[in-house]
Formats: structure tokens, C-alpha cells, sequence
């Protein structure tokens, strides 16, 4: 019955309990999920955390093993994909070859009998600006433009629910930073809810109002971006979720407010409020830019974490930062994040540095790091190589 | 300066004709044999079309000559072997296609997960071609002689009148040539449908197509290229068949296809001018259909 009439606004998306086995492996793990109407809902994860089987199981595209999907509070997990009020933004677009991209846009119109399909058509195409290459054929368009029409093909529909499987994907850097700020925009004129599926970190807190990060079929945690960005509470959402330098040590002393532990003979303190565990051996851990570098040793008390002395074993610059990798002994590696003030890096490779952040930065996480995950986010060249340094 | 000018020189007059030696060289053998085995025998069949009887002559005895009445003659006289060829070969047509249809959909995306079976299924559709086809048609006649197993059986359950035959019936015929060219269908439905991105037929269910529309408006488009050659690899070499309906196999003299009445005139009435006349007039109506079947469906791009 609501697949004959558009949806008035968004509706709740609610997961209960599902679990998702395909034959040697477990997909997804008693997944229970709350998607509030209207809201913009990233579900980020590595590839193979099973955030895409989650978004068919929502389109119906895959049947879950156990539990229940309810749109709007109905049940629909037996429905088919085709009595779903959800339309889906496919990572490939999968637009319709043999068809024109006014047909592609009108496909789910008429299939419904809505009235008045072309001049709907026509009105999705003019809010993603394609109005006037309406008769072409989808290959004759760019990619940016592809995607827009997929767009435009699913919110035409007014879906009570709008899946988006990384449909950003195949653009460029320019054009995936506009085509997100433009996407942000359409949800607030037209008021869906979005479900919106990604592995770049970067998208999902630039988009959603919610971000839940997924690993292996679970997920780790849930909240607004910077919530989850400045209070990581694990160490898979802590290196996941941009970059973390992680510490691992018994806790020592503890104040009514502060922990301290001892790592290596260096004593960290971190607030108790920011602690996941507070006894016996925990990990915290402090993002890169909340680091700063001192080229002698300072003194700056209590409430600040000091370690030093180290060298620095590499400096990329990337326009607005400079990134170094700070070696102290016993420690490990560090990475700093230093905003360019000034004019390029201010200390090179080989430099005796000490770093300091505030103790109110730095969180403490509920679980520990595997020895090789210190930092599995960070694949670039530089890391990988000096990994591969320390184990030889 | 003047070198400049000489190469700017040379390069024009060079690009129009890109044809190198080389490339000449190669298309000669397909030439030679285009105007050897096709080009000369066409030329030769359309005079032997309009030829006159030798005043006089033996029976197979013919001069050249302007004689169009020829035509207007076999027309008049083999009319119903013409409607009756087009007929059965539309018919067959079909019937092969909606058989064909659903085992190319099962080998080329059904079985797209295990190569194995779908190499197996596809060994079958293709085996039939290590025998003869004449054999085989021969033993179809067998299979569906009056006091064959099946003949009898079917006349036990009442499904078939008791004085009811098979062989020798327009069904048999139309059966033989479905039967026969299935392959032909299959092989072109396969390549396309294998290729069929199953992402298409997800996007049309998630835009509320339900699996029958989904088939009609996304399956079958896309499909179409396999589903022109399919039809065209069947429909002209059955039209012009001349095994089927021929009564030593299934046919009966009531079920002559103009093949049958061309091979009659050349071989038994010695009539070449008819036969002639009767081969163009094949050739020029398939061409008409298939040129108006390729134009409606508008596919010239996907030929």
C-alpha cells in the first residue's frame, strides 16, 4: 500500500537482530540498528565489514538469516525488493543502457503508476541540474553526470528510505567533494532519510549526522562525527576513523579525576571521563594534531603529557599540514599533525624533538592493539616501510 | 624551406589513399572468392531465371532470353509453397525461441556461478552437431512413425485419433526445423545473455519492477542483439530448408516448402528457369522481411 503513494517524509529504518551467514562466513553478526527519519546515516567501515550486505538487506536484495528489518515501524523483512519503499543509489549507478536518462528517471514513476511521470522526471533532473541532457543515452554522459542521474532516478521516488552503496566512489577528489556537499543539500530540501554506505572516513563525517563505524560484521560504535572522531572507544574506531597514536601501560595512579599510566618508564595521564577502564593495563591514545612539537624539552606541567626525547624519521608536507613521524625509544613511533603557520616544516628528518599534548585530549580505549594494528590505518608508503624497518 | 614544402606536398597526397599493398593482398582471397562462389553464380542464376525453351528441344533444354513471365508462371503456380515455406519457418521461429529463451537464461545466468555445469549444458546444446543432421532428422521420422512408441502410446491415451499420423503432417515438419536449428538460437541467446550485467535487473527490482516487468522492460532489451542474430540464424536457413518437409524425412507432398519445389524443378522437371525464378524470388522476400524485422526493432547498433 506505500508503494503506491509517495512517502510523506523520511521514515525510521530499525534492524533487529540481524544476522546475515552466506555459506564458510558470517557476514553480519546480531546486528540491532535505529535509523531516525530524516536523519543522514553513514555506515563506515573496511571493505568486507559487511556494511554493503547490510544496505541489501535493507533494499531486500539478500534475505538476512535471522532477525527482522521495519521501515516506518512495519515489518518488511519478507517482502520482496520491488514492495519496499526504499530506492538505492548503486555504487555501479546501474543505469539502464537501452534506456534515455529521462526513461531511467521515470522507470520507478511508471512502474507505480504515479501520475504525471515526465514532468516528475523532469523536475528530479532539473534538481540535479540534467534537465537538459534528458534524451541522451546514460553512456553518453561523464561519470559525475551519471551519478547524478542515479540520484535523480532514486529520489524521484520519494522513498520513505534512500540507500546510497558508495556511489561516490568512481569520481574524482573535486568532484566527490562537490557531488557530497550537493547530496548534503538535497537531503535537507527533500527531507529522506538517508542511509549512506562508505569506506572513506572523510565522506561519512563530512555527510551524516551519524556515523556508525562497522567492523567485521559488528558495529563498534555509533554517534556524531566528532563525538566518535574526538572519543574513539576502540582501537579499530580509533585508527579507522582518521589516525591515532595509541598507548598501551598499567595504570599507576589515579586521581578522582585523572589516570596516570606508566608506558616504557613515561608517564601519561588521561581523564577519567574520557576512559573506557580504569584498572590494570588499559590503552589510550591522543589523534595526531592534538600533538605539538618542541625542538627543546619543555616544561609545561601537570596538565599537559610530555615524551622526549625522539627523533624525527620522516616529514611529509601536504599543503595546509605538515605530517612528522616522531621515533622515541621504547615508544615506537609517533605521529604529529603541525597546522603550517609558518612557511614549511619547522624541524627536519633527524631533528631531536619532544612532543606534549594536553592531558583533556588524550582517551582512553576499551580494548587493546594487536602488536601489528599500532598503525593499520595509516597505509601509506612512509609507515608501511618503517613497519617493516622495526620487524627486520 | 622548399623541403617543408615538398613533405607538406608529399603528405597530401599521401593520406587519401591509405590503402597500403599490403592490405590489398590480404583481401584478395576473400574477394576472389565472393566473386567466384557467390557474385558469378548470382549474376548466372538471374539470366538462368528469365531463359526461354529451346524450340524443339529436349525436356532441360533452354536459350537465353528476356522471359519475365517466368516469375509471373512459378508464382501462380507455387504460391502456396511460398506462403507455406514463410509460414513454417515464422513458426518454427518462434517455437525455437521460446525454447531456446529460457535454456540460454539458465546457462548464461542461472549456471553463471559454476563454469563446470555451464560448460556441460553448453557441450550438450552443441552436440547434436557431431551427427549428421540428416541422420538425425531420419531418425525423428523413426521416433514419430505411426508405430513408434510414442505414436502408439499417445494413440492408447486418446491424446491422438486412432487413424491419427505424425510423420508427414505440418506439425512434424515444423517440428523438424524448430528441432533442427535450436542450436542456432541457443549459441546467440547465450553470448548475449552471458553478458547481461545482473546489477540491471537489482536496480529495476529496487525501482518497483516486479520479476515479470523486470524481464520485459530491462531482460529482454538487453538482450535483444542475441535474440536478432538468434531469430535471423534461424529463420533463413529455415525458410529455405528443403529436408524437413521433404517426404522422405517428416514432410508429405501437402507440405512442400519451396525449397523442396526448387530442388524438384532442378533435378527432377529439369525446369532451371523456374527453379531460377523461385530462388530469386526466396532470396528477395527474405531479404525484404529480415530488412523490415531489423528496422522495427531499430538495432542497427547492436548488429
Amino acid at each position: 500500500m506505500f508503494t503506491r503513494q509517495f512517502a510523506d517524509g523520511g521514515a525510521d529504518l530499525e534492524l533487529q537482530g540481524i544476522s546475515k551467514r552466506f555459506l564458510g562466513f558470517t557476514a553480519i553478526e546480531e546486528l540491532d540498528l535505529v535509523v531516525p527519519a530524516g536523519s543522514f546515516f553513514a555506515l563506515l567501515g573496511p571493505s568486507g565489514c559487511g556494511k554493503t550486505t547490510t544496505l541489501r538487506l535493507v533494499a531486500g536484495l539478500e534475505e538476512p538469516t535471522s532477525g527482522r528489518v521495519l521501515i516506518g515501524g512495519k515489518d518488511i523483512t519478507s517482502t520482496k525488493a520491488y514492495q519496499r519503499p526504499v530506492n538505492t543509489v548503486f555504487q555501479s549507478y546501474a543505469l539502464f543502457p537501452h534506456m534515455s536518462v529521462l526513461q531511467n528517471v521515470e522507470f520507478g514513476l511508471r512502474r507505480r503508476s504515479v501520475p504525471d511521470p515526465l514532468a516528475k522526471a523532469r523536475e528530479a533532473l532539473r534538481l540535479v541540474e540534467l534537465e537538459q541532457l534528458a534524451e541522451r543515452k546514460p553512456q553518453q554522459l561523464s561519470g559525475g553526470q551519471q551519478q547524478r542521474v542515479a540520484l535523480a532516478r532514486a529520489i524521484v521516488n520519494r522513498p520513505a528510505l534512500l540507500l546510497l552503496d558508495e556511489p561516490l566512489g568512481a569520481l574524482d577528489l573535486k568532484l566527490r567533494r562537490q557531488m557530497q556537499l550537493e547530496l548534503k543539500s538535497i537531503q535537507l530540501d527533500v527531507g529522506l532519510t538517508f542511509l549512506h554506505v562508505t569506506h572513506d572516513q572523510e565522506e561519512a563525517m563530512v555527510m551524516a549526522d551519524t556515523v556508525a563505524v562497522m567492523n567485521k560484521g559488528r558495529i563498534e560504535q555509533m554517534g556524531a562525527p566528532n563525538e566518535l572522531y574526538e572519543l574513539p572507544r576502540t582501537v579499530f574506531v580509533a585508527n579507522f576513523l582518521g589516525q591515532s597514536n595509541l598507548f598501551t601501560g598499567p595504570v599507576v595512579s589515579s586521581t578522582d579525576t585523572a589516570l596516570t599510566l606508566d608506558v616504557q618508564g613515561f608517564r601519561i595521564t588521561v581523564p577519567i571521563s574520557r576512559t573506557q577502564r580504569q584498572r590494570g593495563e588499559i590503552t589510550v591514545g591522543v589523534r595526531p594534531e592534538k600533538l605539538s612539537l618542541h625542538t627543546e624539552a619543555p616544561d609545561l606541567g601537570s596538565d599537559s603529557n610530555t615524551l622526549g626525547e625522539g627523533r624525527i624519521v620522516d616529514v611529509s608536507f601536504s599543503g595546509v599540514s605538515t605530517q612528522y613521524l616522531v621515533n622515541i625509544p621504547a615508544l615506537g613511533n609517533l605521529l604529529v599533525f603541525a597546522q603550517n603557520l609558518g612557511f614549511g616544516p619547522v624541524a627536519g628528518v633527524g631533528a631531536e624533538v619532544w612532543v606534549s599534548w594536553q592531558v583533556g585530549h588524550g582517551f582512553g580505549l576499551a580494548d587493546d592493539p594487536s602488536p601489528a594494528a599500532r598503525f593499520a590505518a595509516d597505509d601509506s608508503t612512509a609507515a608501511i616501510a618503517i613497519a617493516e624497518l622495526e620487524e627486520s | 624551406m622548399a623541403f617543408a614544402a615538398f613533405t607538406a606536398a608529399d603528405v597530401v597526397v599521401r593520406t587519401p589513399r591509405k590503402k597500403s599493398p599490403v592490405a590489398l593482398l590480404l583481401l584478395l582471397p576473400g574477394v576472389l572468392y565472393l566473386v567466384l562462389f557467390f557474385l558469378a553464380p548470382l549474376v548466372s542464376l538471374f539470366f538462368t531465371a528469365l531463359q526461354v525453351p529451346h524450340l524443339d528441344g529436349d525436356i532441360g533444354q533452354y536459350d537465353y532470353g528476356f522471359n519475365w513471365a517466368n516469375y509471373t508462371d512459378v508464382i501462380r503456380m507455387y504460391l502456396p509453397h511460398i506462403l507455406r515455406s514463410f509460414g513454417y519457418a515464422i513458426i518454427a521461429t518462434v517455437i525455437a525461441l521460446l525454447f531456446s529463451y529460457p535454456l540460454a537464461y539458465l546457462i548464461g545466468v542461472k549456471a553463471r556461478s559454476r563454469p563446470m555445469l555451464q560448460g556441460l549444458m553448453l557441450v550438450l546444446v552443441i552436440a547434436p552437431f557431431f551427427i549428421s543432421f540428416l541422420l538425425r532428422t531420419l531418425a525423428w521420422k523413426q521416433i514419430l512413425a505411426d508405430e513408434s512408441l510414442i505414436i502408439t502410446s499417445l494413440k492408447a491415451l486418446s491424446l491422438l485419433a486412432p487413424d491419427a499420423h505424425f510423420t508427414g503432417t505440418p506439425a512434424a515438419v515444423i517440428f523438424g526445423l524448430a528441432y533442427n536449428f535450436i542450436p542456432f538460437m541457443t549459441l546467440p541467446l547465450y553470448t548475449s545473455l552471458e553478458r547481461l550485467d545482473l546489477r540491471y535487473l537489482e536496480a529495476g527490482s529496487d525501482l518497483y519492477a516486479n520479476p515479470f516487468t523486470v524481464f520485459r522492460k530491462i531482460t529482454v532489451p538487453l538482450s535483444m542483439p542475441g535474440i536478432i542474430a538468434g531469430t535471423l540464424l534461424t529463420f533463413i536457413p529455415a525458410a529455405g530448408d528443403y529436408v524437413n518437409a521433404s517426404k522422405d524425412f517428416l514432410g508429405a507432398p501437402d507440405t512442400q516448402m519451396i525449397g523442396n519445389v526448387i530442388e524438384t524443378n532442378f533435378l527432377v522437371l529439369q525446369n532451371y528457369p523456374a527453379a531460377a525464378a523461385l530462388s530469386i524470388i526466396l532470396m528477395a522476400v527474405i531479404l525484404i522481411i529480415v530488412g523490415v524485422y531489423v528496422k522495427r526493432l531499430g538495432t542497427e547498433d547492436l548488429l
